[in-house]
């Protein structure tokens, strides 16, 4: 049996008068890569910053690691859509802010993490001599620096052109195969989603509710462009888009 | 911001010397319009003398060192005065922008004192502190103070939020909050106010010296005008501004090398 990273028992959020996610229940096993998708506005932003303990559910329970989350930890990683460097820090000074005080090699460290996204020369850099992928991969490192239980990454891409973005899907990937930290990615791109993602969790629009939950068949890992990918791809496609298949209708 | 547009267009020399001849143009205009003004005849030499009578002024204040004397007088006044008052207001600027208990205790004097200009408080200041040194610096300090403080406060306040956040999702401690995230993200409003309160300084330590003193730039305005010697006060004038825009530019100039980042 393997162990839950994190589970949400009945989770609900309200806005004042506006209920934003309703009667969320879902469990994550440890290691697992959990993609969340859905259209904006509808609550999966919120969703991730109540598991990252950023804010409060108006009802139900919240679990990371069987305890309770009341406020963020350093045990949860938390990767925002901005890469959000400080500018007048290096990246050094970057990811050591991250860190604890009392963390020992704290050199070695940053050393580690930045060689694992790849950026080992861009030490004494500031983030505005970096492009919008390295700046967010400083981001990544910064937050595996802290060696969390589970990383949470909030549309991590959404910023970044195509190109780069497929480059930094391929590379969230790997790290995520080397560390086997668990990862819950927040995303409305459903490519982005089938290849990361072991499995897929469709929210319905405001207020926010788990609609499906799909499996990720592990091919799609690696190849995404088979039709295997197609079909996963199509059939959360439907999810969003169940009448549009024909034709649209232009009213003018 | 004329020096700047120079700057950007300094890319050929005939460009560059294109800008300067247009950044120059407007002084040299009116520099032309004076000069012809005072050879018409319109008003007397002892009302509003010729530019060359101002530059004779000037010649032989730098050759008898009384214009030396009356410049690093007035300098040395806003320098004190300046430093005294951006320590304190740094730091009371500190302390309120981070504590809202403190803002709230200290907002109330702040918003009432802060709309009286230091000119006011000249009777005062020479009733308490007589027309010595003290009264001077009194003034200067507190056309300095207000700029600085508030402009801490608001750095403060404006730093965005989303760096808060970071800071609570990394569990940032409270000392690094401030001197890594929170100082800094305040820090190109902080030096704002740091040049609107030197300038405000320099215009202070004149209006002090007017009042009673027997050196300074406005020592020699108020001096010119009881000799009726309309150059000397033109020429005070004149420094004021120009040493006021050279501080001013300095300032900039170091401001930039701070942040870098902005």
């Amino acid at each position: 049996m393997t162990h839950t990273a994190v589970s949400l028992r009945g989770v609900s959020k309200q806005f004042d008068d506006l209920s934003v996610l309703s009667d969320i229940s879902l469990e994550v096993p440890e290691g697992e890569f959990l993609s969340v998708i859905g259209v904006s506005g509808c609550g999966k932003s919120t969703l991730l910053r109540i598991i990252g303990g950023l804010e409060q559910q108006t009802a139900g329970e919240v679990l990371v690691d069987g305890v309770a989350v009341k406020k963020p930890t350093r045990n949860t990683g938390f990767v925002f859509q901005d890469h959000r460097l400080l500018p007048w820090l290096t990246v050094e000074a970057n990811i050591k802010l991250g860190l604890d005080k009392k963390t020992p090699n704290q050199d070695e460290i940053v050393q580690q993490n930045l060689e694992l996204v790849g950026l080992q020369e861009f030490l004494g850099s500031y983030p505005r001599q970096l492009s919008g992928g390295m700046a967010q991969r400083v981001a990544i490192a910064r937050a595996l620096a802290n060696r969390p239980k589970i990383l949470l990454l909030d549309e991590p891409f959404g910023a970044l052109d195509a190109m780069t973005r497929i480059h930094m899907q391929q590379a969230l990937r790997e790290i995520w195969e080397k560390e086997k930290i668990t990862m819950i990615l927040i995303t409305h791109d459903i490519e982005e989603a089938v290849y990361l993602g072991e499995r897929v969790v469709v929210l319905s629009s405001r207020p926010g509710h788990i609609k499906k939950i799909v499996d990720i068949p592990h091919v799609c890992h690696v190849i995404r462009t088979g039709t295997e990918f197609s079909e996963t791809r199509d059939k959360i496609y439907r999810e969003f888009f169940r009448d549009e298949n024909v034709a649209l209708d232009y009213n003018i | 911001m004329n020096d700047t547009v120079a700057n950007k267009e300094a890319k050929t020399p005939a460009k560059r010397v294109g800008a300067a001849v247009w950044y120059l143009l407007l002084p040299l205009l009116i520099l032309a319009v004076w000069e012809f003004v005072c050879h018409t005849g319109i008003f007397q030499s002892y009302t509003m003398p010729a530019p060359e009578a101002v530059i004779r002024a000037a010649v032989d204040g730098i050759r008898d060192g009384s214009l030396a004397k009356h410049i690093g007088a007035s300098f040395l006044r806003v320098l004190e005065g300046f430093l005294i008052a951006a320590v304190c207001a740094l730091a009371l600027g500190v302390v309120t922008g981070l504590s809202k208990k403190a803002e709230c205790f200290f907002e109330l004097v702040i918003q009432i004192l802060k709309p009286i200009p230091p000119i006011a408080w000249i009777p005062l200041a020479i009733l308490w502190f007589g027309i010595g040194e003290p009264s001077k610096l009194f003034i200067i300090y507190l056309g300095a103070f207000f700029p600085i403080l508030l402009n801490t406060v608001s750095g403060i306040h404006n730093l965005d939020g989303k760096y808060l956040e970071l800071a609570r999702v990394y569990e940032v401690d409270k000392l690094r909050l401030v001197t890594k995230i929170i100082l800094p993200g305040a820090l190109p409003e902080i030096l704002t106010g740091i040049r609107v309160g030197l300038g405000n300084a320099w215009v202070c330590v004149v209006a002090a010296e007017m009042i009673a003193a027997t050196r300074g730039i406005g020592y020699m305005l108020s001096n010119g005008r009881s000799l009726s010697r309309p150059d000397q006060v033109i020429l005070g004038m004149l420094l004021i501004g120009i040493v006021g825009k050279i501080m001013d530019d300095i300032l900039k100039f170091i401001s930039k090398k701070i942040v870098k980042w902005a």
